[in-house]
């Protein structure tokens, strides 16, 4: 069985994220790691392979400036080889146009299975899941707690408001994953050594034959028309407890009339 | 300008229409004299309480069979739209099947959905919504440009619901054309988790843990704490990951929005992630051993203390209370 996750390469989390002025999109030009919550699905590809007792896992990226500092990571966790777009016509994708580039991507692939994450980190709009899955025409089924295959099909827990439903779905399909489906690995010496020479076939909009008018800033359907502080919250009282501040609390709660 | 025609992804479960949706309607009808419905299931069953909140049609698909709703819904919109039912906006709440629609349309219709929202107002003849990002710390206002319809989601309690006292809103039947190849995703069974007590969504005090609890045992004393509050039990991420809680606990950017009267934050960082789901409750207390967390930055009343040692005399304090 044949995998591809679209994994996606993030400014680190740890550091506060920065608007660029001229833009007013998210500077992405730093040095790039894989997105934690991409670290899912590449296990469970991983597990979905070796449960399934062959097949490769194919990775999907699209990043500016060629880095390949987060395929490296899921690489040197197993993936077999990794299709990465990039391309300054690129600069400025909506989550459609982004959808576009992984679903014209994933299909040079031709996958059983396309997993991704729910959201990214870093731009959380959580539709590019679906999005590809459109494009592609498949079936599909977010947020996955749980995932088996079988006969064609794949079997998901899906997360819902009340609790979780179990899913059925023809395959090839995509399926984004929560964190929590499953504990990522951390690579291993030898994983990251073998991952140097892992191929990472690097493409342009135009090798995949999309039209650079519906990506990127020409692609775009909307503008930024402002960007401006929030009402700030102001923080209150604090006090250093020294075995009565639970009276304030109480105190508190009182005035509130919440008791 | 006012829109002519603004949809609103309308979402129920047992026959009940979701907060989510009924917010958003409030909202539509700031926007549009013409507000319709469009839900994935039976349109009867909740025609009148979409018409008291100003619901002049709804478009439904009638029952799905367990089809999970993205892939059927969009394909029962785009058709609709096709026939000449367009409106200018198509409001989708930020809820598992809201998300599943909105980008299944927005492939369809080759047009970008707009996510993550808090507000929207309509600008001479443009349609402008606002993000917050950086955990609310600012927002980002965006216009659609280009043909509608525009597609966009909102955030939990953003907006208000209000009733209007309008009669039954007219049923309109969706259908949903062939599905192709995309079909075929089914639920076979539906597992609810239960929860005691008052919902996150509508609890006036949600008392939260994070991992400063230390280890999942004591999160017994949030709960023994909501007990004695009336309140919801809500968590960080940090400990739903860790397996002490379920996922529905969650409050923050991937978890559930909050808005109560009182929020109490035990343990819990304050990371930006977390705060978007919380900062606009209405009170918040505190309590972090660490008097540099960024939770003490929103706080109305800080604790700088122990967890292990404020919450249980504040359990006994509440009891002793009766
Ligand atoms: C894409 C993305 C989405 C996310 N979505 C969410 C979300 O929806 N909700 C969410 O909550 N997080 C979310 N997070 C995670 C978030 O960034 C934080 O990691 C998380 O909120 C931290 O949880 P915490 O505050 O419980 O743990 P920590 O950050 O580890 O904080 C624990 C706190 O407890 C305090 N403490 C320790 N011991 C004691 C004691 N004995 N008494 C009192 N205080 C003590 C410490 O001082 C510390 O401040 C998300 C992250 C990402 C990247």
């Amino acid at each position: 069985m044949n995998v591809v996750v679209c994994v996606k390469q993030i400014p680190d989390p740890a550091e506060p994220g920065q608007l660029d002025p001229e833009t007013k999109t998210l500077k992405r030009d730093g040095k790039l790691i894989l997105d934690e919550s991409d670290s899912y699905g590449v296990e469970m590809a991983l597990q979905l392979v070796d449960a399934a007792g062959g097949g490769e896992v194919t990775l999907v990226s699209m990043a500016p400036n060629n880095e390949v500092g987060g395929i490296r990571t899921a690489l040197a966790m197993g993936a077999a080889k990794a299709i990465l777009v990039s391309d300054p016509a690129l600069a400025g994708s909506d989550s459609l146009g982004t959808a576009k580039v992984l679903a014209a991507a994933i299909k040079r692939a031709e996958p059983d299975l396309v997993l991704t994450a729910t959201e990214s980190s870093d731009g959380y709009t959580g539709t590019v899941p679906e999005q590809v899955a459109g494009l592609l025409d498949l079936p599909s089924v977010t947020f996955a707690k749980q995932i088996s295959v079988g006969d064609g099909k794949v079997s998901v827990q899906r997360q819902t408001e009340a609790g979780f439903d179990d899913v059925e779905c023809p395959m090839p399909a995509v399926v984004s994953v929560t964190a929590g489906v499953v504990e990522p690995r951390y690579p291993s010496f030898k994983g990251i050594m073998a991952a140097k020479s892992k191929p990472v076939d690097e493409l342009t909009v135009g090798d995949l034959g999309l039209d650079a008018g519906a990506v990127g800033w020409a692609g775009g359907q909307q503008e930024i028309v402002d960007v401006s502080a929030a009402e700030e919250r102001q923080a209150g009282e604090i006090i250093e407890d020294e075995g009565e501040a639970h009276l304030k609390i109480v105190e508190f709660l009182d005035q509130l009339k919440v008791l | 300008m006012a829109l002519s025609t603004v949809w609103v992804f309308a979402e129920a479960r047992d026959g009940k229409v979701l907060p989510i949706t009924l917010e958003m309607l409030a909202q539509a009808r700031e926007l549009s004299d013409n507000v319709e419905a469009f839900h994935g299931g039976d349109g009867a069953a909740i025609a009148a309480e979409l018409g008291a909140h100003g619901v002049t049609k709804v478009h439904a698909t009638g029952d799905l069979g367990g089809a999970l709703l993205g892939v059927p819904v969009a394909a029962a919109m785009a058709a609709a739209i096709e026939g000449g039912a367009a409106p200018d906006l198509i409001m989708f709440g930020t809820t598992y099947d809201g998300r599943d629609v909105a980008g299944r349309l927005s492939a369809k219709l080759d047009r970008t959905v707009i996510t993550n929202n808090v507000g929207v107002s309509v600008d001479g003849d443009a349609i402008v919504v606002v993000e917050p990002v950086f955990g609310g710390s600012t927002n980002v206002s965006t216009k659609f440009s280009g043909p509608g319809p525009h597609l966009a989601l909102f955030r939990p309690k953003s907006f208000e619901p209000a009733e209007t006292g309008g009669g039954a809103a007219e049923v309109a039947e969706a259908a949903v054309p062939d599905l192709g190849g995309a079909g075929g995703a089914t639920v076979t069974e539906r597992h609810v988790e239960e929860r005691e007590g008052p919902s996150l969504d509508d609890a006036a005090v949600v008392v939260s843990g994070g991992r400063g609890l230390g280890e999942a045992e004591k999160y017994d004393m949030i709960e023994t704490l909501a007990k004695l509050l009336k309140a919801a039990p809500g968590a960080s991420r940090a400990i739903v990951d860790a397996g002490w809680v379920p996922y529905s606990y969650q409050v923050g950017q991937t978890g559930k929005v909050v808005k109560p009267t009182v929020y109490i934050a035990a343990g819990i960082s304050g990371a930006t992630q977390h705060m978007v789901g919380m900062k606009g409750s209405k009170n918040i207390i505190a309590i972090n051993k660490d008097a540099e967390a960024p939770i003490f930055s929103i706080a109305d009343l800080g604790i700088v203390g122990d967890v292990h040692k404020v919450l249980p005399k504040l359990i006994e304090a509440l009891e002793a209370r009766g």
